[in-house]
């Protein structure tokens, strides 16, 4: 099972809000286990869908090098189930942001109904916790795409957002390293 | 020195909503990490809200001065030298350091702040 709680972006201004699509399905194994029963979006994975969308915002300003991770979650009020079907938005909006970390505010919605309103703070991890990036840039990179954040990304002023160039760097030598351990291995078979 | 009741009613506010805590353990002589079991994420959270309700700027070095604790000038055997000290005092006007001098360990410095020393570094910003 792959770990993403959002499926699309919908809006990004950079450092500022971002919003995502999530379409919950019967399909889904959390979704319909959770409580044998009575499918619903577990709210601790609303919770999770919310980090992915405000982690994904507060890391972007920094080329999505900085070490985000979800530290605190100081509010979560659900206020209604989300079932099977439902379409649900999450918003999230900076509400400040310093060298250790950032406060997102975030809001959940179906139909324009707010069923869910949170508060996370997520820490930046400095050097001790390595030099670079939590994720290979060249997967980062293609979840990005997947989750179409570049088709809707843009700065403040409005200007588009593109993928960094150190990322498809590590996109090309990943693409090369692939080509040439094929190439070895056909003229092996050959 | 005393604190305004108005200041230390939103600082106490704040805290209560940062960490959860009952309004009753948010007195003045509480410190924030042993008492108030504050850790270190927590402090963005009530920087966030002390400047949210009282319109200041806080800088974390206000509240950590990183450099004092760190640098060889300043910290030797893991104590905090008389120069240190002298440098915290001044930039740290509103902290009791009184009972931190006494035994001046680096690795005490992070339970130091009390609720009251934090009243009193909000009122230094908005005075």
């Amino acid at each position: 099972m792959r770990w993403f709680w959002i499926d699309r972006f919908i809006e990004f201004v950079r450092d500022t809000r971002a919003t995502t699509i999530k379409n919950v399905s019967f399909g889904e194994e959390p979704i319909d286990d959770y409580l044998p029963g009575h499918p619903h979006y577990p709210h601790s994975l609303i919770i999770e869908g919310m980090a992915q969308t405000g982690g994904l915002l507060v890391s972007e300003v920094g080329g999505f090098q900085t070490k985000t991770v979800l530290a605190k979650v100081s509010k979560a009020v659900f206020h209604e189930l989300i079932v099977p079907g439902d379409q649900v938005l999450l918003t999230a909006v900076v509400q400040d942001k310093k060298p250790s970390g950032a406060i997102v505010e975030g809001r959940v919605t179906v139909n324009g109904q707010v069923r869910a309103e949170l508060e996370l703070s997520f820490a930046f991890l400095d050097d001790r916790f390595g030099p670079s990036g939590l994720f290979p840039p060249e997967d980062l990179l293609r979840t990005l795409r997947i989750l179409k954040l570049f088709d809707v990304a843009v700065d403040q002023n409005g200007n588009r957002i593109h993928a960094p160039e150190r990322m498809l760097e590590a996109e090309r030598q990943a693409a090369r390293k692939m080509v040439q351990s094929r190439a070895v291995a056909q003229s092996k078979l050959s | 020195m005393q604190v305004s009741e108005d200041v230390f009613s939103k600082v106490q506010a704040a805290l209560i909503d940062a960490l959860g805590v009952d309004d009753d353990e948010v007195t003045p002589e509480a410190t924030m990490v042993g008492d108030l079991g504050a850790e270190s994420i927590d402090f963005l959270d009530i920087v966030f809200k002390l400047e949210k309700s009282f319109g200041i700027k806080v800088a974390t070095e206000d509240l950590f001065p990183k450099d004092i604790l760190t640098e060889s000038t300043y910290v030797q055997d893991g104590k905090v030298t008389a120069t240190g000290i002298a440098e915290l005092k001044k930039r740290m006007p509103w902290a009791d350091l009184s009972k931190f001098e006494k035994n001046p360990r680096v690795q005490d410095f992070g339970d130091l702040l009390t609720v009251s020393d934090l009243c009193r570094y909000v009122e230094s910003k908005i005075a």
